[in-house]
């Protein structure tokens, strides 16, 4: 059989599989968890891609904690995120993201990295990575670089990424002194469900003022978004002193949500604003 | 591993249950019989737990092909034709089109009004046109791809009720399948006498049964010439009586075996005839080959019928007592394009819109109206839940407008022994709703929690609490003079060895009737339930016990069951001298074992029984007047909501469902009907929305999307029955198997308003409530805390 027409690799070093990567590009589908992927293909008339199976790589799974940052694994599965002290400690909100990933069986398959590289709009732990300001590693076999997250997703499951590249790891930095953060998935249900809207939000403050502000959402729109306009215009403020039409105003700037089958876009500009009031502490 | 999946059979949660029941029971039991009210572990249950049992999709045939639906996309016009992609080699398929059809293109459902394939005009998206089959089951998907059903698309499809009562015709005369009216007293005089009028408008939505197994049936030409059909469903009858006109044969040319069947609640049926015929069609132009003809979850969403969309006009009123003086409905359910079991969903829909109340003149009128969405059909209820949905909130409206509870206008108007009921049926000296009624209250902790939720409520934070009721009953059995036009039979039959087989063609579809049939046997037996068991649900071995529908397999069939068992006993006493008074298994063998020894010749021992309507039961079908039901069930439920004013999410925190179901034949099972029944209404009130595509198709036909309720989602359910053992079924027993789909709705209903109460929200009048809907009906609540 020539490598051409090979349909599974399970290598064992992250360098077979960025050569793998390398030769192949976009025709080999790196698989981890494979909950998105495999449902996708039952549903599809397309044959199966080529596949690329990163669960037998040591080096991309496991979490690293220093004193400014955690490291994760990309394929370190979201039920080890949720069991996790440092996480739960330092990232509390990752630990609640992946304990609302799916259901328990999915969880211990999904894996971050695959919740990111997958890109779908609702996907449950990406709001809490933008708003804890996270950083992606992407490898080659050509080299190492480091993105910020909040401009990984170009478009609907549109990313940076290049056919060449995996994403080995990501990076969240340690929060700031005075930082308190607010997570709220909306779901269709309270498990085994896809969110409506979900945020995460990111709050530094001085005294009564916010100084730093970073609100992830799902599901408002094509991507996994930081609502620029809304932190533009809740920094430096005293949340209370707040214009409530003002806030809606930043919202509807960041996004224009819309109607499909789990909700209508009026259902989800509204609760939106009403999440973004509970993360400020005004409702 | 230390336990077996027989621990959990045996043990169950029976011994907690039991001593509910026991708190519940009125102290009367005479004598305690050893079978009926016990908790025995279901005959089905060591298969299922062990995963032994084979459902349609696990057997396999020798040369067995797999058949596929070619289906219309619009929402009905003219078929034009179908084309054939020639690059795909079609002489490996099978092909049928209604062309191939040996007798008549109809799958017989009352009007005969639903072709079996669509030939020349069609009415709905995904209505059936082709079948094809082919060994390979992976080829089906690429060919059905390479088929294009040329259509002409009518231009302005029908979707809403009221625009196709304006539009006048179309689809029927009218666009009206049935036109019902209900007729109770002076209305005049009633409206004249009132004091206090409500008027609202309620609706309730589509509905998916979501069984856990799609359907499916294979079919195949045995060596004798029969056409054996089997698979899921809920009535074998009904589709024999389908293939019987549609493949022209006799009956004694067609055989259908029931398989074991994943869930049913009413969607297996008149659907699963549908797919008898198509596998039917494919193997006979297979030469006779088996043809296996499975639905994927997104085909079974699509194809299938649902619940029937309502909307129900109430106006309501009473005197400044609260007495009510009068009530007028108008009811009409979506029955989609044919007419299908619409006509007798909405009789039965018709009936329950009074509610349980008293009440000296009625009007209701109810019709089935056509549309060109997919024929809407049975489900658990059948029309009873969305018209009792409307009469209770009907009742809230009318008790708010008089400035009362509630409650109060229901303890002032209930249905009493003595009163007479808007359909005209006397009510029992046994009936006692107040008890009913006042075991809710009580175990709900209604009043003290009502109470505690103002005082909650009045801090005014995001979370708002409610709680609500809903009393209602529902009539067991076929409507008016149905079970008298079945004239169901059933038998028993015992072998040589005083084994006893209950044989009937009512089947077990997860809601446990085989065990409660044999516990009945048993009981008239004087047996052990071990020594009885049901037979096999075969077309050529049990004879026609109706369909398994209606709550009506232990109160009717039960009934049969239970007498031909005592005729059993009786001809055992006569013919082979078991002593009157020997309720022993092993004098029931001997007596068996003599009966057979001096007739060496007799091939069986086996007694039939029929129904026998109650006396007393006469319905009249042109004034909807007489006594509809030979029984009710009365029930109380209580639900307990907390609503979230930032994201319009409903969180149950607490459920009570009181009834009084005459008897528990086994109190396992009955507790699993309610608490399912309660799980699958809380579904209907809060979560499953039936999302409409541009032809009226189910655009979130994937079970991710059209959301069911999980275990996290459903509260505490808490089941008390009461007996009043006065049922016409065996031992007293009513029927119960649909009753818990009709008071969730309603109560969660009213405990969402009453959480609401006081934000300027408007009432909810719709179910499915979404978050959607509750936030809408809260806009401006959730500002109140914005500046101004």
């Amino acid at each position: 059989m020539s490598a051409g027409a090979q349909r599974w690799y399970r290598p064992r070093e992250l360098a077979e599989a960025l050569a793998i990567k390398a030769s192949r590009g976009a025709d080999v589908q790196p698989i981890a968890g494979g909950t998105d992927l495999m449902v996708a293909w039952r549903l599809s008339t397309a044959p199966m891609p080529a596949l690329l199976d990163l669960g037998a790589i040591g080096e991309l799974r496991g979490i690293c904690e220093d004193p400014d940052r955690v490291v994760i694994g990309a394929t370190t599965p979201c039920s080890t995120l949720a069991a996790d002290a440092r996480i739960q400690r330092g990232w509390p909100m990752l630990a609640q993201s992946a304990a609302l990933t799916g259901s328990v069986a999915i969880q211990n398959r999904a894996t971050l990295g695959g919740n990111v590289m997958n890109a779908s709009p609702a996907a449950d732990n990406p709001p809490v990575l933008l708003a804890y300001g996270a950083r992606l590693h992407l490898a080659s076999a050509s080299g190492r670089r480091v993105v910020d997250y909040s401009g990984f997703h170009t478009g609907y499951r549109q990313t940076i990424a290049r056919p060449d590249e995996l994403v080995v790891a990501i990076e969240l930095p340690r929060p700031a002194e005075a930082t308190t953060v607010w997570y709220r998935k909306v779901g269709t249900r309270r498990a085994q469900a896809i969110s409506k809207v979900a945020l995460a939000a990111c709050l530094q403050w001085q005294g009564s003022r916010v100084i730093r502000a970073r609100f992830g959402f799902a599901s408002l729109g094509p991507v996994p978004a930081l609502a620029g306009a809304l932190a533009h215009r809740v920094e430096g403020c005293d949340p209370g002193r707040l214009d409530a039409g003002a806030l809606a105003q930043a919202i509807d700037e960041d996004f224009r949500p819309i109607d499909d089958v789990r909700s209508t876009g009026a259902y989800r500009r509204q609760v939106a604003i009403n999440l973004v009031r509970g993360a400020l502490g005004l409702a | 591993m230390g336990w077996t999946a027989a621990d959990f059979v045996d043990g169950g949660s029976g011994p907690a249950i039991l001593a509910r029941m026991d708190q519940s029971s009125p102290a009367t039991p005479v004598t305690r019989s050893p079978v009926i009210g016990s908790a025995v572990p279901r005959k089905d249950a060591a298969e299922k737990v062990r995963g032994r049992a084979r459902y349609i999709d696990d057997l396999k045939y020798p040369g067995m092909l797999h058949g596929a639906t070619v289906r219309t996309r619009a929402a009905g016009g003219r078929l034009l034709g179908i084309d054939f992609d020639p690059a795909v080699d079609w002489s490996s398929f099978v092909v049928v089109t209604a062309a191939d059809i040996p007798g008549a293109n109809s799958t017989g459902m009352l009007d005969g009004d639903q072709p079996v394939l669509a030939a020349d005009r069609f009415r709905h998206s995904a209505e059936p046109v082709a079948l094809i089959a082919h060994p390979d089951r992976a080829r089906l998907r690429e060919a059905l791809a390479a088929i294009r059903v040329r259509e002409d698309a009518q231009p302005r499809p029908l979707f809403d009720i009221d625009a196709s009562l304006a539009a006048g015709g179309g689809l029927c005369p009218g666009n009206t399948f049935r036109d019902y009216l209900m007729s109770h007293g002076d209305l005049a005089a009633g409206e004249a006498q009132a004091e206090v009028v409500f008027e609202g408008r309620f609706e309730t939505g589509a509905q998916e049964h979501v069984y856990i197994e799609p359907q499916g049936m294979i079919a195949h030409v045995d060596a004798a010439g029969v056409l054996v059909v089997e698979g899921s469903m809920q009535c074998p009858y009904y589709v024999l009586d389908t293939l019987a006109a549609v493949t022209a044969r006799s009956a004694g040319e067609l055989r259908v075996v029931q398989r074991t069947t994943g869930g049913g609640f009413g969607g297996k049926e008149e659907y699963p005839s549908h797919i008898a015929a198509h596998a039917a069609l494919l193997t006979l132009a297979a030469g006779g080959r088996p043809v296996k003809l499975v639905y994927d979850r997104a085909e079974d969403m699509l194809a299938t019928p649902k619940r029937h969309p309502s909307r129900t006009q109430v106006r309501v009123g009473a005197r400044r007592d609260g007495r009510l003086t009068f009530v007028d409905i108008d009811f009409a359910l979506d029955g989609g394009a044919y007419s299908t079991l619409s006509p007798v969903v909405l009789s039965r829909g018709v009936i329950h819109a009074p509610g349980p109340y008293r009440c000296p003149s009625a009007r209701v009128r109810g019709r089935a109206v056509a549309t060109n969405h997919p024929p809407n059909g049975a489900f658990r209820g059948f029309g009873a839940p969305q018209s009792i949905f409307a009469i209770e909130q009907a009742m809230d409206g009318l008790a708010r407008q008089l400035g009362i509870s509630p409650l109060a206008l229901r303890q002032i108007n209930m249905l009493r022994p003595g009163d007479v009921s808007v359909a005209g049926q006397a009510i029992d000296s046994a009936t006692d709703f107040d008890a009913v009624l006042a075991q809710a209250l009580a175990e709900s902790d209604y009043l003290a929690r009502q109470a505690r939720h103002a005082a909650f409520n009045a801090t005014g934070g995001r979370l708002r609490r409610g709680i609500g009721l809903a009393t209602f009953h529902h009539g067991a059995g076929f409507t008016g003079n149905g079970e008298v036009v079945l004239a169901s039979e059933a038998a028993v039959r015992a072998r040589r060895d005083g084994q006893v087989e209950v044989l009937a063609s009512s089947s077990e579809m997860g809601q446990g009737n085989t065990t409660t049939l044999c516990q009945i046997a048993a009981d008239a037996l004087g047996l052990p339930v071990e020594r009885v068991t049901q037979a096999p649900v075969d077309t050529q071995e049990v004879p026609d016990s109706g369909p398994t529908v209606a709550s009506r397999t232990c109160m009717v069939v039960g009934l049969i069951v239970e007498q031909a068992a005592r005729q059993l006993r009786a001809r055992l006493i006569d013919e082979a001298a078991l002593a009157r008074e020997d309720m022993s298994a092993e004098g029931f063998a001997a007596a068996c074992a003599r009966w057979f020894d001096a007739r060496a010749d007799a091939p069986a021992l086996e007694v039939h029984a029929r129904y026998e309507p109650p006396a007393g039961v006469m319905w009249d079908e042109t004034t909807f007047q007489g006594s509809p039901y030979a029984g009710y069930a009365w029930a109380t439920y209580v639900a307990e909501v907390e609503v979230d004013l930032l994201t319009g999410e409903a969180t149950l925190l607490d459920f009570v469902a009181v009834q009084e179901v005459g008897r528990v034949v086994n109190p396992v099972i009955a507790a699993g009907q309610v608490e399912g029944g309660v799980a699958q209404a809380i579904g209907f009130a809060l979560y499953e929305k039936v999302v409409r595509g541009a032809q009226g198709e189910m655009a979130n036909n994937r079970i991710t999307n059209y959301i069911i309720p999980t275990s996290a989602d459903v509260p505490p359910i808490r089941v008390f029955f009461q007996e009043q053992r006065a049922g016409t079924g065996p031992a007293g027993a009513k029927g119960l198997g649909e009753l818990p789909m009709d008071g969730p709705g309603p109560a969660i209903v009213s405990a969402l308003n009453a959480a609401l109460e006081g934000t300027g929200a408007m009432p909810l009048s719709r179910l499915p409530a979404m978050p959607e809907d509750i936030l809408e009906a809260t806009a401006g609540v959730h500002r109140t805390g914005e500046a101004a």
